[in-house]
């Protein structure tokens, strides 16, 4: 079906996807597809209060309903010892409410039904009294003298407060600033959003009365990983839990945590010894599943008399719900926030963080993000042009005066990260010929003269992504490293099992690429298989852009180890030593008679068939892959809008994206991710808002109030590329589905701020919508 | 209450409550599951089928309101085992990623091209302007919908030329 079929499909070929047949024709597997013999559906009752003591739950009329088969409730779930589950940042979550409410949207109760309809319509009779508290729905909130008192269940918490963390040198940076010619602040609110995958999220518990074996379909990101917390949680063994996680229909970090639909689902489907299905509707995913943001930040930029940044510091308010559960390696609080010196060679930094309990719904997933590094990228990049704009320098000037140069890569910064490679300089370059800068800063002055509101915006990011190193970098103690293990048949067709799992990136085309680059076999001639534990490697999952750089660096190591073998059996049929052996993509030959050769194929089957005396028969081999450090993917981005006086209106007239991700395997499909990206980006920065009234109510909880970029306003972008290979990564790649997100929205927040900046205006928090614009422009009196 | 229509070309009856939503009847009663839910809303379009030809968004329609009617679901599209030009877009442009929206995409794509057979980009916008994608973007999908409007116009010529012989 495909133009590329009969392509070799190595590294650097655009061949077309192989996951696309079965999407084409509506035969995808999502886990809402799937009906198992005997399946019951489950319905969760959430709370409509914020925050509020349970007094009674009645279940008397729901379970009378035709088709309940139980209705479950917190005080349930406590008898056996489920009625709160471990967190992924080492808080509790409620799984089913037994004491209070803790935010709008928490989990109270479960109905199991034949049908779903009957589930639903029997959750609606479930009675529950509540005592409704006062709802804290911010840091501010929690700090407040007399605030609710959230966490009553945690003995020793006599406050809302979570954490306090902090990185660089406190010392050097209050030094570097007494030194300073001028100090340019931004303080900035980076909102709570939702990454709001088009498939929500839902799972099939299936536990086997007989063998106690459970198979639990699930919409995972992470489905190893969530095996072992299952088995932690549940103390059920852990050989006898099995999570599949079918074809996902998109993730963003939404599928990373273990919610309590999931627990539930299980844990009655081991009572009734039944599957259970349990599908959220859009509403429940908004307001109850891994939010992302919600960072009140304050940075502070250092500069002396020519321009030079000197030091930073910033503070970040973290708003964190209810539960503290943001889905983060166990060691930074903030995740990796202190990348937030970004492209910069700035000496000194101190960052301090603290997070809140809130009555909101709790989360923290990195969206299309590795862990609160679009935050930081955010800060960085807003304050720095802010700092361009009251220095009256040139944002792309500025920049390139304190970029770190190419020659000082491995860069360590000064709040410690070891940067592995990057060309700030020339990116930058790229993005502005393409924009044609020049002679659009004249056109801007030009236009600002006739009364025109336009700007330019520039936005120069550095990620850090790829996590672990595995001592650096984990997950309730599991080392952050992957998996891959490569089975080649006899007759030279392979299976690649990864312990990650696609959730649209394309991994069955990409890893079959690395193994086509590195054994040979064409990319048609290889399939993928990930999210089924049972049959997969143990790995970490794909979230945090981690796959290529980690799981794809394992698929290129088994490769060469498969490969090492593979010469042994082609010396052996060649009659020739294996040091005289070349190997060209395919086939080895012998030094200098081309002629003399075995292809790949020839070696696998000499595998099973002729082996050498004392080998080990067959071609199969798997590696564990523990990076040695993350990679950074960088870029500039720039974009140039217009803005109606009258209205607040923003047109954003070009967006310019300039990547530099290493080595790219499959160019069709990282361009792919960068459009995709960038559209969510452009959401981000001008319409994607979960927000909340004072008692606590989620504004933001459909589609009709949380608004998703369509075609119609999305604009059209404008790509290029530059490539400075990651040294340490086996294919010099680093991860790059995240960039767009990250880098884009302080480019085109940027490029507002510029247009308004000539009227005094410094800041507008995201969303940037028309009434905040209009705002902004009339308290200056540019607008009536 | 029974109801009667004709899905992907063949009659198919089944008995329904009257509550049961289009989308519902398609994808439990005859598991046609390449019809997706994402919203409840008619906000994302990734439960969009084709009534008598025109994209309508099978989460606002109840199964009884079809009686009598013509449904195509994805599972429709394919003509015999060779994929129909809108696939072949969107799979030669890459404008899927995930594939949960795909399905509405496409139709609402093959319908556009039913009666637009040569639309300008902005009119492609325009018509899948009720449909979200979260993975792909836009671009790539406009492109795969053009890709799709070039292949069925080159067959038309081919078959006149073909004619003319």
């Amino acid at each position: 079906m495909s133009s590329t079929m009969h392509m070799h499909g190595g590294i650097g070929e655009s061949i077309k996807r192989k996951e696309d047949a079965r999407f084409l024709r509506g035969k995808g597997n999502y886990v809402d597809d799937f009906v198992l013999p005997n399946m019951s559906h489950m319905a969760i009752l959430r709370s409509p209060h914020a925050h509020a003591r349970i007094k009674s739950i009645d279940t008397a009329a729901a379970s009378a309903k035709p088709g309940v088969i139980a209705v479950v409730t917190g005080e349930l779930m406590a008898q056996h010892k489920l009625a709160w589950m471990p967190t992924m940042s080492g808080d509790t979550q409620a799984v089913l409410a037994t004491d209070k409410v803790r935010f709008q949207g928490q989990e109270v109760a479960a109905v199991i039904a034949e049908t779903k309809a009957q589930a639903e319509d029997a959750r609606d009779l479930i009675m529950v009294d509540y005592e409704i508290l006062a709802a804290v729905t911010s840091p501010d909130g929690a700090k407040a003298e007399g605030a609710a008192l959230i966490r009553d269940d945690k003995e020793g918490q006599k406050d809302n407060h979570i954490y306090h963390w902090e990185s660089g040198d406190q010392a050097t940076t209050q030094a570097a600033f007494a030194k300073a010619h001028k100090v340019v602040r931004l303080h900035t609110f980076y909102p709570r959003c939702h990454p709001a995958p088009l498939e929500t999220c839902g799972c099939i518990a299936d536990v086997n009365p007989v063998t106690g074996k459970a198979t639990i379909y699930m919409t995972s990101q992470a489905p190893h990983a969530i095996r072992t917390v299952f088995a932690l949680v549940t103390g059920l063994p852990e050989q006898q839990i099995r999570i599949i996680s079918p074809d996902l229909g998109g993730g963003f970090g939404n599928k990373v945590p273990v919610y309590p639909g999931y627990v539930v689902a299980t844990a009655a489907s081991l009572l009734l010894g039944r599957p259970v299905k349990w599908i959220e509707d859009r509403n429940e995913n908004l307001i109850s599943t891994g939010f992302a943001r919600d960072y009140h930040m304050t940075g502070d930029l250092a500069v002396d008399k020519d321009g030079k940044m000197l030091a930073l510091r910033v503070h970040l308010d973290s708003d964190n719900g209810a539960f503290f559960a943001d889905a983060q390696p166990s060691k930074f609080k903030a995740g990796l926030f202190h990348i937030v010196t970004g492209s910069y060679d700035i000496p000194t930094a101190h960052v301090t963080a603290d997070g809140y309990y809130t009555n909101k719904a709790p989360g923290g997933v990195a969206y299309r993000c590795s862990f609160r590094v679009t935050e930081a990228s955010y800060l960085i990049e807003r304050l720095v042009s802010n700092a361009a704009f009251e220095l009256g320098m040139d944002q792309a000037e500025f920049r390139k005066k304190n970029f770190i140069q190419p020659e000082q890569f491995p860069y360590t910064s000064a709040t410690g990260w070891v940067y592995d490679s990057g060309d700030y300089p020339k990116a930058m370059d790229v993005a502005l010929d393409k924009l044609g800068y020049d002679e659009l800063k004249k056109d801007v002055q030009a236009r600002r003269k006739k009364g025109e509101v336009t700007g330019i915006g520039i936005a120069s990011f550095t990620e850090v992504v790829g996590a672990g190193h595995g001592a650096e970098f984990d997950i309730l103690g599991l080392r952050m490293f992957d998996s891959a293990e490569l089975r080649v048949h006899p007759t030279g067709k392979a299976i690649l099992k990864l312990g990650v799992k696609s959730q649209g990136q394309g991994h069955e085309t990409t890893f079959a690429q690395i193994v086509a680059e590195e054994l040979g076999i064409p990319a048609q001639d290889v399939i993928v298989e990930e999210g089924d534990t049972d049959h997969t490697p143990y790995g970490l999952g794909t979230y945090a852009s981690r796959s290529t750089p980690v799981a794809g660096a394992a698929t290129a190591m088994v490769s060469r180890k498969l490969r090492e073998k593979a010469r042994k059996l082609a010396a052996h049929l060649l009659e020739a030593a294996e040091e005289d052996l070349v190997w060209e993509r395919g086939k080895f030959y012998v030094k200098g008679s081309p002629e003399r050769s075995k292809t790949i194929q020839e070696a696998a089957f000499a595998a099973y068939t002729n082996l050498p005396e004392g080998m080990e028969p067959g071609l199969e081999g798997v590696t564990y892959y523990d990076p040695p450090n993350m990679t950074f993917p960088f870029g500039t981005y720039a974009v140039v809008v217009d803005i109606d006086k009258g209205t607040g209106q923003v047109k954003v007239k070009r967006m310019v994206a300039v990547d530099d991700c290493g080595v790219r395997i499959n160019p069709m499909i990282v361009e792919g991710q960068i459009q995709g990206g960038l559209t969510e980006g452009y959401g981000i920065a001008f319409m994607q808002l979960i927000t909340f009234d004072a008692e606590g109510n989620c504004i933001g909880s459909n589609f009709m109030d949380y608004l998703i970029p369509g075609a119609w306003e999305t604009p059209k972008f404008e790509i290029g590329e530059t490539t400075t290979p990651s040294p340490h990564h086996p294919l010099g790649a680093k991860g790059v589905g995240e960039s767009p997100t990250v880098g884009s929205p302080a480019a085109y927040v940027n490029a507002v701020i510029d247009a308004l900046s000539p009227y005094g205006i410094t800041n507008i928090d995201m969303p940037v919508t028309s009434d905040k614009v209009w705002a902004a422009l009339r308290s200056k009196g540019v607008t009536e | 209450m029974k109801v009667t229509m004709r899905v992907n070309g063949t009659e198919r009856s089944g008995n329904v409550e009257p509550r049961v939503l289009l989308v519902d009847y398609l994808r439990s009663n005859l598991a046609l599951t390449g019809t997706h839910v994402g919203c409840d809303t008619s906000s994302c379009g990734a439960c969009t089928v084709l009534l008598d030809g025109e994209p309508v968004k099978s989460c606002t329609l109840l199964a009884v309101q079809v009686e009598g009617r013509e449904i195509k679901t994805v599972e429709g599209i394919a003509q015999g085992g060779a994929l129909a030009p809108i696939q072949v877009g969107f799979h030669e442009e890459h404008g899927l990623q995930c594939g949960f929206c795909t399905p509405g995409m496409m139709l609402v794509g093959a319908a556009l091209l039913e009666r637009n057979p040569n639309p300008t980009d902005d009119e492609i916008r325009w018509a899948i302007s009720g449909n979200i994608c979260r993975c792909t973007g836009y671009v790539n999908i406009v492109k795969a919908v053009q890709h799709a409007a070039k292949l069925t116009s080159g067959k038309e010529a081919a078959a006149v030329a073909g004619g003319t012989e």
